[in-house]
């Protein structure tokens, strides 16, 4: 225990000194999400600063972009323990993340569990250097909540698939090269077992995105079409452009659904460095809050903390061995409902400052507006208590 | 581990039938169950192996509540094992430690005397202890003293000219009047009086007019412990609700396979999964890291303040009427919920402090 703990210390310290030595003065500002200054990386990608650069290259340079990956794939080998505290030395300075990407948090992962070694060793060095940028392709207009329904066709033509059909809430489907996709590839047996898990290179002749305009003014999401798409089989020698096996792509999918939903958990907590809701709030109005702000305060700052540590918890039981499984959907569930609620407050603190677009509040509105979507995407929040309810529960169908 | 042994013996010895039967005889503590406790470490859960305690720490402390919570096991085990004794091992000298050997056996028990109104609030302290030669003299009430109608000795908290500072009192000495109450919880609770009791220097914990210094970690120990107990509470009850959802059949299915209810099941598990969160994060404070401890320990006892009042209304609810029977054992968890959820500072008082450690 005590050369383990002396361990962490030095490593820690280590990591302090390396951060402080190449972090750039412009990455410390605390930001991060959908806020754009924040690297996505990929072919187009245009650094906003070279402070955006240096801080990627420096970071991909020792595979800390992606430091729970092995080294051989991009990444630096940490442990949960050592990237828990590579997160909260980034947070003491209030550093950025050096690249954020579904590729990070979706296809990695898939890859990483269902990849033959040729798929790891070809897709994931270029995701974790910020060079290629991909998109998530699940839900269709007929198939939200009810994923496993998705329609778009994929025909087997030999040395081809032959893709058509359109999806719906493709996150930056418009800026991504490639995208991961749920595709029918057997109408023939129950919903779940005709689906594959394919990866579509987004210049294909066929494919075509069109943002779809949102209530907060942005547009993060795409309806993606694909007309007549002559998807590759390969994507070079020996490198398959199906994850997993043709008709099990539902497996992976359930196993990224379990990723996405912990990772969007997380967005509500209002930890890692940032400041507590209550002070904010008491800031907004003057320092003096009144009784009934401050009771809501208090409320979500203790939810707030509790559901920080529950997200650790169950984290840490997965680096023990233990999947979150379908605990992710109380993860999720609680996340996005305490995120939503934070956001009314801080709306209801900034008052009529908080209702222009572009007011002293800067995004807030905006923000607000966009929390409306976490306990939609990845799975209502109904889903999620239909998932606790009979698979956690074991209650009656 | 700890908690499988101590569901086999909690299963056994004292499920609710056990509160029920002490009830109905008029009775709020089973002596002989608590030296079976002591027997099994229990008591001395947080006392030096070299006074005969097992010191396996507040986490440990926390997982045997969360057990006892379960089967609303009566015992001393918040009052003696937890708030008793780490106030003592606060204090750590010759007496104290006679004291911890004493409660690690099982052969001495403590309330604290601290309430003095119907909210937690000690710094109100007005029961007075006035300077009289080379003691004191105790005037003054205390009301709910958990575990006060028999417990051997008493913890006072008491006024001084500078301060508050904390007596360790045999029960009996005179002037000590004890009026036992019943409580909604068939759990034992005292109001009791001091006419102009006499105190040596020597029955001062800690130092005079700084009672805080050994007491605060005691009473942060009791209140993570006792959130501990109101989260098995919650648990407890959680169980039989969802037990009897997949059994009770309505308009000719079972009344799970309601949507309504399934989610209302569901939330108060999530509910109840976030409140364990936090009170793990106390426990393990409170052994790594004692000093900073506060935080940790109101964010426990106010989350398992609200998530053990939502499984108690819920559970009732979902019973529908049966559950508002006494021949039914929900009762018993709904009362002890409202106990608990009053004992050692209200959702109200914790969610101050954690505003307060937030900087609002």
């Amino acid at each position: 225990m005590g050369n383990e703990a002396e361990d962490m210390t030095a490593f820690r310290s280590d990591l302090r000194a390396w951060i402080e030595a190449n972090c750039p003065e412009e990455m410390r500002d605390g930001g991060g999400g959908e806020d754009g200054k924040t690297c996505w990386g990929g072919r187009n990608w245009v650094f906003e600063s070279d402070a955006q650069k240096d801080w990627l290259d420096r970071c991909a340079g020792k595979g800390l972009t992606v430091p729970t990956w092995p080294k051989e794939y991009g990444g630096a080998g940490f442990t949960r323990s050592q990237e828990k505290v590579w997160l909260s030395e980034l947070a003491r300075i209030d550093a950025r993340l050096p690249l954020q990407s579904f590729g990070i948090w979706m296809l990695g992962p898939a890859l990483l569990h269902f990849g033959t070694h040729e798929q790891k060793s070809f897709f994931l060095p270029p995701i974790a250097r910020g060079e290629i940028r991909w998109c998530q392709g699940y839900s269709e207009p007929g198939a939200g909540s009810d994923l496993a329904s998705v329609q778009t066709k994929c025909e087997d033509k030999g040395d081809h698939y032959l893709v058509n059909g359109q999806k719906i809430w493709t996150s930056y489907a418009d800026k991504a090269d490639a995208i991961f996709a749920l595709v029918r590839t057997d109408r023939d047996v129950p919903k779940h077992k005709g689906i594959t898990f394919l990866l579509i290179d987004m210049e294909t002749p066929g494919v075509s995105t069109r943002p779809i305009r949102l209530i907060s003014g942005v547009s993060p999401f795409c309806e993606t079409f694909f007309d007549g798409v002559e998807a590759p089989k390969s994507w070079g020698e020996g490198i398959s452009s199906v994850v997993g096996e043709v008709n099990r792509g539902w497996d992976v999918a359930k196993y990224l659904l379990t990723h996405e939903r912990t990772m969007i958990s997380g967005m509500g907590s209002g930890l890692g460095g940032a400041r507590p809701l209550g002070a904010v709030l008491n800031e907004d109005m003057g320092g003096t809050m009144d009784a009934t702000t401050r009771a809501a305060a208090m409320k979500a700052e203790i939810d707030s903390l509790s559901v920080a540590l529950t997200l650790e918890r169950y984290k840490d039981k997965a680096e023990a061995g233990q999947g979150v499984g379908d605990a992710s959907a109380m993860l999720k569930y609680v996340g996005t409902e305490l995120n939503k609620d934070r956001h009314e407050l801080m709306m209801s603190a900034g008052g009529s400052d908080a209702l222009e677009w572009e007011g002293a509040h800067g995004s807030r509105p905006a923000d607000w507006l966009r929390t409306k979507a976490n306990s939609i995407e990845g799975g209502t929040s109904e889903v999620m208590l239909g998932i606790v309810a009979r698979r956690v529960l074991g209650l009656p169908n | 581990m700890l908690a499988d042994m101590a569901r086999g013996f909690l299963d056994e010895k004292a499920p609710v039938t056990h509160l029920r039967k002490l009830r109905d005889a008029g009775r709020t503590h089973d002596a002989d169950l608590w030296a079976e406790m002591a027997g099994m470490g229990w008591a001395g859960i947080l006392i030096p192996e070299d006074l005969g305690g097992s010191d396996m720490g507040h986490a440990a402390a926390g997982v045997l509540a969360t057990e006892m919570g379960k089967t609303l096991a009566a015992s001393p085990f918040l009052s003696t094992a937890v708030i008793a004794a780490t106030t003592l091992r606060q204090v750590a000298d010759e007496r104290a430690n006679a004291a911890l050997k004493g409660i690690a056996e099982g052969a001495r028990t403590y309330a604290l005397a601290i309430d003095e109104g119907p909210k937690f609030a000690p710094d109100d302290t007005a029961l007075e202890a006035r300077a009289e030669g080379n003691g004191f003299r105790l005037t003054g009430r205390k009301t709910f003293v958990v575990d006060g109608g028999f417990a051997d000795r008493l913890l006072v908290l008491a006024k001084t000219e500078d301060g508050l500072t904390l007596f360790d009192l045999p029960a009996d000495r005179e002037g000590i009047t004890r009026d036992t109450r019943a409580m909604i919880d068939s759990r034992d609770a005292a109001r009791i009086d001091f006419a102009d009791v006499e105190a040596t220097g020597e029955d001062v914990l800690g130092q005079v007019d700084d009672a805080m210094t050994v007491l605060r970690p005691a009473l942060e120990a009791g209140q993570a412990a006792l959130a501990a107990e109101m989260s098995g509470l919650a648990a407890g009850a959680f169980g039989m609700t969802v037990g009897y959802l997949k059994e009770r059949k309505q308009f000719g299915m079972l009344i799970g396979q309601f949507q309504a209810l399934q989610h209302r099941a569901a939330d108060l598990w999530c509910q109840t999964e976030v409140t364990a969160s936090a009170i793990a994060h106390a426990g393990r404070m409170l052994d790594e890291d004692a000093e900073n401890a506060t935080l940790a320990v109101s964010l426990a006892k106010a989350r398992a303040t609200e998530t053990a009042k939502q499984a108690v209304i819920e559970s009732v609810q979902m019973h529908g009427g049966i559950g508002m029977t006494d021949d039914f054992d929900m009762g018993f968890y709904m009362k002890r919920a409202r106990v608990g959820a009053e004992w050692l500072g209200d959702y109200g008082y914790h969610a101050e402090k954690v505003a307060a450690l937030r900087g609002f």
